[in-house]
């Protein structure tokens, strides 16, 4: 019962979201990063809700979201850290600052602490090739990072 | 006689008429503009390499097989995404191509399983076809790595395996055995228009996706079959092809169920058929295909097929099992004794719009020349009747207008009272293509169907009218395209009579005709209405389609010839594109007609009274015919219970389920002495039979169908007949049996003698359906290859007539006791009294009846979804499930009636079409009440239709109590 109340809430504040931005070309897009920072990630059912509005298929919205690694299927911790995994970084010792960073949190790629506090991701190729290797702490973009600021990071997320 | 192997082109074909003239690996080659290049190489003989590529679908260039070099081009473009250039150079194998095409191979295998000589698609698998064709011979990258193919790997379960699904009857989806070519995908859109499917994820972790990461039964799949034909591999594939094997041989034929008439290859293995596919050549179905045809061919050897002749006194006797001999004499000797007991009329009989041409020809000769009287109808009585009356009037001819392909020309479609996405899916899949290219729709409908909007599609405007207003709504649609001059005034000047146009202009014209004036009675706001009317008149080429939520109403023929109106008016008939396109419910629907089934008409439309029609058939049959016309279904069972009329011929018609006011129909024939039922199943109608002969299926006997756009198609034996008999030879044999002199070998030899008689089929032959695959009557002198557009240079009758259409509301009105209305209809997967697709794995989809009603209704009267709920009207009452559902509008309910436990035609009333007797089952004064059982005519019925259906035989095996 509570779930599907649950549901009837995402899907009423998924309309409104939809409702807001339905207007522009290509909505999906926008519709999907606004419902995550609405919810923290895509709830699946709001899906249905934007296929219905949008006049698109069920299955069409679940192959663009399943697309892109960005929309979560479920909310990630308070912190989100990402390491990229692209070639100039892995080329900077990527690889060693990884497996530190995992055996810090105690986590694999694409877990979450059982606290909540923190998620950790791959990510491939942040743009920051020339200062590699490099991270994202929440948003925030971190040039060369080594073993220190790696430890600096897995202390800050759990603070 | 082989396997009949397409050739698949790669890419669809180019309408443009331009052509472009290039060299492929040394040849000439010259194509329309805008080909392909793998296609013009095609076209040529030369094969190149592919495997994300299928002619059904538009070009894709993922898998880089088909790669090509082309002088003074850089690099290897894909073929299949590369168009034809003139002077092009083109060269399909080269040493760099063939490095190329084979390391992509050994990318692909190394993520597939090598089970094939176990592997379903072994015999019929484009990846492997592809690897013996690039020379694949060794595969460096091995299996060992990352995979999709193994359940467990190094002792754990590999995240990237997922199970098969076998959640659909028909076919399977193996994600281990999938190439991801998007070609299931690209199918779901383009062809069939359901978006069903989708690539989940990216990269490595690319899986094909029903829904969302829903099984195939519970995603929005339809089932209609276009991704298990697209899959080059054996990720979809039939479940009959996985139980039985490769087949051996196929032949074409003609799908027996819905009137869009689809041409399929019956794929067999011996007598067996492994599976139906759609043949790309099929004039109307153009390669594609629904659940229905596709896979819901099961009831042909369902364990219910009675296979032998049984005869009884009465009705309440059980069955006895009879040779067809005894079955026969015992027919023609009652057939003569009600005669000479109660005259020549006494007797009649009914042809059905499912079996063939030649088969209902003969049924309809058999009343004429045999039992000496006219009484011979058809089940066309209660559906189409009124669109032979309506088209015959205004334009001179009872058919539609067009081929299907016209569709692909329309600019402004109105749909009334027609869903085609569930009643006709191959045409609502063709309709749909030509909407998504920018085509506009009006949909006339109490209900809002899917084409009012789902996926890609939305109707311009919906003019959700309230049931039995049809007549007032399109009049109005008239007052605003005369009032607002939007008429084809040169149109009508040169086709039509110009005085009478003025008259019925004038009556249209009349204020009590505007949308205003008439929004209040048909629910269907003014504003809307007055935009369809301009879109249509102003939008291009407008083409009408309808079914039969225009004919079954008491004014069913009034709103066809308002329909002709329309199109007169507007310009809208002879060319591609435009038009008046009845959608035939059934099979043959369209053929039952031409070939004389009614009792005022001999074959091609000639009344019964014309001695010239008559002594054609006088001469070739020696025998007298009644200029009298006889009695249609509704006044033969009047006649029933009156004492006058006392026993029936029916072929392959269940007029106890089908017929309206279900125990009127009880009524007449348990009045009946002798009533002789011609069907594959004990059906309802039978339970009130003295006599049943098994009947055949149409992969069991040679034929035609004709269907909604006059097409005449092959129907094709494929098994020998389990009852012994085809339809025709039953037919046949009854007619020797009571004395007449028939000798036909062949059904082509039928078909002869209707040529014969019959001008509009005068050179239809055997031979020349052969040649040309089908053709569309007429098809005499004047047209020898068919008419595939109708009224091109002017009106069959002369000059297009228009007819006033005063409304006149129906006298079935709701009041206190009945308030809601309720409207009847189908469901994609059952057809008609569900007979067929009953005894099939259909009803996973569609398990019982339910009636839809709307939420406001539902609350008010304290019903949950899935309530049994009290159906009754004044005709009677019947017990079924709740939906609610926002498609019906308040006030209006809706149910289908392929099940024969719900009965939906017990709460239909004996109202009917003034002109033709067509029922009225679009509208019925109901009400709605929870339930909590069956009512007790339903309780009464079902013991009586047990007791009936025992069979002698049968019950002596059993032990006694």
């Amino acid at each position: 019962m509570e779930r599907r109340q649950d549901d009837a809430a995402i899907a009423s504040r998924t309309q409104a979201i939809v409702a807001r931005l339905k207007p522009l070309e290509g909505p999906l897009l926008p519709i999907l990063h606004d419902i995550q920072s609405e919810f923290g990630h895509v709830p699946q059912a709001s899906l249905p809700v934007i296929a219905q509005e949008l006049n698109l298929s069920r299955a069409e919205v679940h192959g663009v979201v399943s697309f892109y690694h960005d929309f979560r299927e479920a909310p990630a911790g308070r912190h989100v850290i990402r390491l990229c995994r692209s070639e100039a970084c892995q080329s900077m010792g990527g690889d060693a600052l990884a497996d530190r960073l995992l055996g810090l949190l105690g986590l694999d790629w694409h877990e979450t602490s059982a606290d909540g506090a923190v998620t950790v991701e791959p990510i491939y190729c942040l743009g920051l090739c020339a200062t590699a290797p490099a991270a994202m702490l929440d948003g925030e973009l971190i040039g060369r990072i080594d073993q220190e600021t790696v430890a600096d990071l897995a202390r800050a997320v759990r603070a | 006689m082989p396997l009949i192997q397409e050739i698949d082109y790669g890419t669809p074909a180019s309408a443009s008429e331009k052509t472009v003239r290039l060299v492929i690996d040394g040849a000439s080659v010259e194509v329309p503009e805008g080909t392909s290049i793998m296609r013009a190489s095609m076209e040529a003989g030369i094969a190149i390499p592919k495997l994300c590529a299928t002619d059904m679908v538009d070009a894709f260039g993922s898998c880089r097989l088909c790669l090509v070099e082309i002088e003074g081009r850089n690099g290897t473009p894909s073929s299949c995404t590369t168009p034809v250039a003139e002077g092009m150079v083109v060269h399909t194998q080269t040493g760099r191509l063939k490095d190329i095409r084979r390391g992509v191979m050994e990318l692909y295998i190394s993520d597939h399983p090598l089970d094939c000589l176990t592997c379903a698609a072994n015999g019929d698998c484009e990846l492997q076809d592809m690897a013996g064709a690039v020379g694949l011979r060794e595969v460096r990258y091995g299996q060992d790595g990352d995979n999709h193919v193994k359940a467990r790997q190094n002792g754990e379960a590999n995240p990237r395996y997922l199970p098969k699904d076998e959640s659909n009857p028909y076919f399977t989806y193996d994600p281990s055995k999938c190439i991801v070519c998007s070609r299931c995908v690209r199918a779901c859109e383009e062809v069939q228009g359901t978006f069903a499917l989708t690539i989940e994820g990216r990269g490595f972790d690319s899986r094909v996706s029903p829904g969302m990461h829903e099984s195939f039964l519970a995603s929005e799949c339809v089932s209609c079959g276009a991704c298990v034909q697209a899959c080059p591999t054996a990720t979809l594939t039939e479940k009959s092809v996985i139980e039985i094997g490769q087949p051996e041989h196929s032949v074409v034929t003609t799908c027996a169920y819905c009137g869009v008439g689809c041409s399929f290859k019956a794929e067999m293995r011996g007598q067996e058929v492994v599976r139906m596919v759609p043949w790309k050549d099929g004039k109307a179905n153009r390669g594609h295909s629904c659940v229905k045809g596709r896979f819901a061919w099961g009831y042909a050897t369902h364990k219910d097929r009675i296979l032998n002749p049984m005869v009884r006194e009465k009705i309440t006797d059980p069955w006895r099992e009879v040779g067809w001999d005894e079955a026969f004499a015992h027919v023609a000797k009652e057939f003569r004794r009600l005669q000479f007991q109660y005259g020549k009329g006494a007797i009649g009989g009914i042809t059905s719009s499912r079996c063939t041409n030649e088969e209902t020809f003969l049924v309809q000769k058999l009343v004429r020349a045999g039992f000496g009287n006219n009484n011979v109808d058809t089940c066309a009585r209660v559906c189409h009747s009124p669109t032979g009356y309506g088209l015959g009037k205004a334009f001179g001819t009872s058919a539609g207008t067009q081929d299907f392909d016209s569709v692909e020309h329309t600019d402004v479609v109105i749909l009334i009272g027609a869903n085609p996405t569930d009643g006709h899916p191959v045409f609502a899949s063709r309709l749909k293509k030509r909407l998504r290219q920018g085509a506009k729709l009006i949909v006339i409908d109490p209900r809002r169907i899917d084409l009012v909007r789902s996926a890609h599609i939305e109707a311009s405007h919906h003019l959700p009218l309230k049931p039995g207003t049809n007549v007032a709504v399109l009049t109005a649609l008239a007052h605003v395209i005369v009032t607002e001059d939007l008429f084809d005034e040169a149109f009508i000047r040169e086709r039509c009579d110009w005085s009478e146009f003025e008259d019925w202009a004038s009556f249209v014209a009349d204020p009590a005709n505007s949308p205003e004036a008439t929004e209040a009675f048909t629910g269907v706001p003014a504003s809307e209405l007055r935009g369809a009317a301009r879109l249509y008149a102003r939008g291009g080429n407008g083409a009408i389609y309808y079914g039969l939520g225009v004919t079954e109403h008491s004014q069913g023929s009034t709103t066809v010839m308002a329909i002709a109106n329309l199109a007169m008016a507007t310009g809208n008939i002879g060319r591609p594109g435009v038009g008046v396109n009845p959608l035939r419910g059934q099979n043959n629907v369209q053929g039952a007609c031409d070939m004389g089934s009614f009792p005022h008409e001999l074959p091609g439309y000639r009344h019964i009274s014309g001695s010239d029609v008559r002594d054609v058939f006088e001469k070739l049959w020696g025998v007298e015919l009644n200029p009298e016309p006889g009695l249609r279904i509704p006044n033969m069972l009047d006649a029933a219970v009156d004492g006058s009329f006392r026993g029936i011929y029916i072929q392959g018609e269940d007029i106890l389920q089908s017929d309206p006011d279900t125990k009127h129909v009880k009524a007449g024939l348990e009045a009946m002495e002798c009533v002789v039922v011609h069907d594959l199943f004990l059906n309802e109608t039978a339970n009130c039979a003295h006599v049943f002969l098994p009947g055949s299926t149409f992969l069991e006997k040679d034929g035609t169908f004709t269907n909604a756009e006059r097409r005449i198609n092959r129907v094709r034996k494929v098994m020998t007949p389990k009852n012994g008999l085809s339809d025709w030879e039953v037919t046949l044999k009854l007619a020797q049996a009571m004395g007449l002199g028939w000798s036909y070998d062949h059904p082509s030899q039928i078909m002869d003698e209707i040529a014969l008689t019959t001008p509009s089929f005068a050179s239809v032959s055997y031979k020349l359906l052969e040649e040309k695959g089908s053709v569309q009557w007429p098809c005499n002198e004047a047209r020898p290859e068919g008419t595939p557009v109708m009224h091109l240079d002017g009106f069959v009758r002369g000059r297009g007539k228009f007819i006033r259409t005063e409304y006149v509301a129906t006298d079935e009105r709701t009041g206190p006791r009945f308030p809601l209305l309720l409207t009847t209809g189908r469901i994609l997967s059952q057809y008609n009294v569900g007979a067929q697709t009953r005894r099939t794995e259909n009803v996973a989809w569609h398990a019982e009846d339910l009636l839809e009603i709307h939420p406001h209704d539902a609350e008010q009267r304290g019903i949950r979804d899935g309530d049994l709920v009290k159906l009754a009207s004044r005709s009677g009452e019947t017990a079924l499930r709740a939906k609610i559902t926002e498609r019906v509008a308040p006030g209006v309910v809706y149910t289908t009636f392929h099940h024969p436990g719900t009965q939906a035609n017990v709460i239909t009333t004996d109202f009917t079409d003034w002109a033709t007797n067509c029922p009225e089952y679009k509208v019925t004064a109901v009400q709605v009440s929870p339930s909590n059982g069956p009512t007790v005519w339903q309780e009464e019925y079902e013991a009586q239709a047990a007791q009936s259906r025992r069979i002698a035989a049968e019950e002596a095996l059993e032990p006694a109590e």
